[in-house]
């Protein structure tokens, strides 16, 4: 478990996890939840090419970064679901397709 | 170069009377007096200022004074023509003739004009004649002297056509323009042979060109010659194109004395006498019969007319007659000499006869009586009483007119016959034209004192009006007194000849004959030599004929004895002819005018029956028969099918592509990541 390797192929694995889910899903909580997949790939990435990089503490950082950008995204896209789902009484995202019309 | 006085005197000449004109024509009706002192004043002051010019001749006494001036008008590289101005004797003489007749013109018309409804438009248009005249004077070019010539044109269709509402007057101003016209082309087409061979317009050059007798010789400069003298046939009235000059009587009197005296007849001669050196033998010859012709012809016309103003005319037509045949027998002094004489003289006689129809006027207007003609000789008579001043004077010059010796006609005249008779003795076959010369002498002495006789002698032939008829007021009989005393001789002679027949004095000394440029004339020497042989020849067949002409006048219309009714029945068609004058005009209705109207109504229905429905009509048909199809084409073509085809395939296009824009979101990320593994899988080969 030494090499990045494994950490890659995590990573990847989170990131295509959490892609299937924001494409997949039809409830827009769970699309979030894939989103949130996604971002924690992309911090265990910044994590693992600084650790064997020889970076010192950046990719730490651009992680704490992250996280607290995903804490801020969520509580947006949280505030936008529940003001649809006030609007429109359900938060199945393919029937928030207003621009279509 | 304009401190010089003998230019810049010349050039004030030239202008003042255009500034004049300037004035009255745009500021002239709120003027006081309407604006005729402006007039009166500058050409008051153009006539000192040519007086101090012929001073300063006389003081200098150099024949060979000359002095010019010029400017760039247009230079295009080869192409340049310059205005310039040319001052010597001959032009010093000739501004002081048009500036004294203008100025006494424009006194005279102070009483003349008094009242006319277009007062102003008068002065303007006498200050745009002189100033033209000035122009031909001044000339050291063809160019600007055709310029000047045109505008003489102008101006004396203007003045002709004063009184524009009477018909007649209005006729007579287009014909004298239009005669005009026909002289004038030939002059265009002289000026641009000269042109074309020369290379330049100023006179020198193209005298100096001739007389090496390379750049134009022989027919060609013949033909050139004769079209710039075309130009003096039309302008000073030579026959065939006389015909105007008579019915210019229609313009105001004092307008007829300027114009027959100085300022638009002269100008052929003026014109003549300038360009003498470029005339061939064979010019010489044409120009020396035109005006023999003219002087027979003029001269036995003005026998049987009645109208004083019509013999005044036709007695101008015959003495221009014998200035050209001076021209033409190569005396060409002599002519500018009779010029300057006759100048004096006719102008006066103008002046007397609208001193005479001014009270006629006045006469008639008294006796309320509308329908008789106050020109008309007929209805004159006795006059001599009740217009003494009028009467010596126009005595004067009649005498001056006739020849009789001591008097300034004859000087000239005698000069213009010595050279006709000195030109018919080396020239046996030539010996016509002496003839016209002396038989047209004989004439005018007859036909002018039947003039003075029915005007001024015998009964009142009205005698309705006979009380009413008076002496002119003085700034009328002012100009008459000046001009009659300038037909004396002594005048021409000073100072240092006092024999009244012989015609040597400043004139002939200042005034000299130059030789011609062309090769192989004669010279002037040769000229002066043969006319000086047959000058007292000439002399006495003059002073006969003029006593031959005065004696029939006496015993016809004076003593009675001899009854002009029974003369003229005898002569019925030579009677009915000159009283016709000739049928010219009559002929060139017939033979010039009816074919040409005839002509132009054929054309013109030729032009709108087949050019004009046809032609024209057609090209219309056919475009649009053309515009309707290609409005069509553009319509259904381009509109409907080209720019709304697009808009369609647009339409069809975007609601095809609006079926991939599902508005799912889940939708469009996957085709993004579709895209990438597309590039992540075509980067890896």
């Amino acid at each position: 478990m030494n090499n990045i390797d494994s950490y890659l192929f995590i990573s990847s694995m989170l990131f295509c996890l959490g892609l299937f889910g924001v494409i997949t899903r039809r409830n827009a909580i769970a699309v979030l939840m894939g989103v949130e997949l996604i971002l924690n790939a992309a911090n265990i990435n910044f994590i693992a090419f600084s650790k064997f990089n020889g970076m010192n503490l950046d990719g730490h950082i651009f992680g704490l970064l992250v996280i607290v950008l995903a804490a801020a995204e969520a509580a947006v896209a949280l505030a936008i679901i529940i003001n649809i789902y006030n609007n429109m009484n359900t938060i199945n995202v393919d029937e928030a397709a207003e621009l279509k019309r | 170069m304009i401190e010089n006085p003998m230019i810049s005197f010349p050039l004030l000449i030239l202008f003042l009377p255009l500034l004049s004109f300037l004035i009255l024509i745009f500021f002239g009706k709120r003027l006081p007096r309407q604006g005729d002192w402006v007039a009166v004043g500058s050409i008051v002051f153009t006539f000192l200022l040519a007086v101090y010019l012929f001073v300063q001749m006389l003081m200098n006494y150099n024949p060979d004074f000359s002095n010019s001036a010029s400017i760039s008008w247009i230079d295009l590289g080869a192409f340049k023509i310059n205005l310039g101005i040319l001052i010597d004797n001959l032009t010093i003489v000739m501004l002081l003739i048009v500036t004294l007749v203008s100025s006494c013109t424009h006194i005279f018309s102070l009483e003349y004009m008094k009242g006319d409804i277009r007062y102003n438009r008068y002065y303007a248009y006498l200050g745009l004649f002189t100033f033209s005249m000035n122009g031909i004077v001044l000339a050291d070019n063809l160019i600007s002297m055709y310029m000047s010539w045109e505008l003489v044109g102008v101006s004396s269709y203007l003045l002709i056509g004063h009184w524009f509402e009477k018909d007649s007057a209005a006729n007579a101003s287009k014909k004298a323009f239009l005669t005009n016209r026909v002289g004038d082309i030939g002059f265009f087409i002289g000026i641009m042979l000269l042109y074309s061979a020369v290379g330049a317009f100023a006179f020198s050059p193209i005298f100096e060109s001739i007389s090496t007798g390379e750049s134009i010789a022989g027919a060609t400069l013949t033909i050139a010659g004769l079209g710039i003298f075309m130009g003096a046939v039309g302008k000073s009235s030579q026959f065939p194109l006389h015909i105007w000059l008579p019915d210019a009587m229609e313009g105001p009197t004092p307008v007829s004395a300027l114009m027959h005296a100085a300022t638009m007849v002269a100008a052929g001669v003026y014109m003549c006498v300038r360009l003498f050196p470029i005339f061939t033998p064979g010019a010489l010859t044409v120009i020396a019969y035109v005006g023999g012709i003219t002087a027979i012809l003029a001269a036995i016309t003005a026998i049987t007319q009645n109208d004083i103003k019509k013999v005044l005319a036709y007695s101008t037509v015959s003495q221009l007659g014998f200035m050209v045949l001076a021209v033409g027998t190569g005396v060409y002094t002599a002519a500018f000499f009779h010029l300057l004489t006759h100048a004096m003289f006719k102008a006066n006689l103008f002046y007397c006869s609208g001193s005479v129809i001014h009270s006629m006027h006045h006469a008639l207007h008294e006796a309320h009586d509308h329908d008789t003609d106050p020109q008309d000789m007929r209805n004159m008579g006795g006059f001599k009483e009740k217009m003494p001043v009028t009467y010596y004077s126009m005595l004067i010059s009649t005498l001056a007119i006739a020849g009789v010796p001591l008097f300034s006609g004859f000087l000239s005249k005698d000069a213009i016959l010595a050279g006709t008779l000195a030109f018919a003795q080396h020239h046996p076959e030539h010996f016509l034209l002496p003839l016209f010369g002396f038989s047209a002498a004989a004439i005018t002495a007859f036909y002018m004192f039947r003039l003075i006789f029915m005007t001024f002698h015998g009964k009142p032939n009205m005698k309705s009006i006979f009380k009413d008829i008076h002496e002119s007021p003085n700034v009328m009989t002012g100009p008459i007194v000046l001009l009659g005393t300038l037909s004396f001789f002594i005048f021409y002679t000073l100072p240092s000849n006092f024999n009244p027949i012989k015609d040597k004095g400043w004139f002939t000394d200042l005034i000299v004959p130059r030789n011609s440029s062309v090769p192989g004339s004669l010279t002037a020497n040769e000229i002066a030599e043969y006319a000086h042989h047959a000058h007292y020849l000439a002399m006495g067949l003059s002073i006969a004929v003029a006593s031959v002409g005065i004696l029939l006048a006496v015993l016809m219309y004076f003593t009675k004895t001899l009854s002009a009714k029974n003369i003229s029945a005898r002569f019925g068609f030579l009677y009915d002819w000159s009283l016709n004058k000739f049928y010219f005009d009559e002929n060139y209705n017939r033979f010039l005018y009816q074919p040409f109207m005839r002509l132009a109504n054929t054309v013109s229905w030729i032009d709108w029956e087949f050019y004009d429905k046809y032609f024209i009509n057609g090209f219309g048909r056919l475009t649009k028969l053309f515009s309707n199809a290609s409005g069509k084409f553009d319509y259904d073509g381009i509109d409907q099918g080209l720019v709304d085809g697009f808009g369609r395939v647009s339409g069809i296009a975007g609601k095809f592509l609006r079926n991939i824009q599902t508005g799912r979101l889940q939708n469009y990320l996957l085709f993004v990541v579709a895209g990438i593994l597309v590039i992540i899988i075509a980067q890896a080969f």
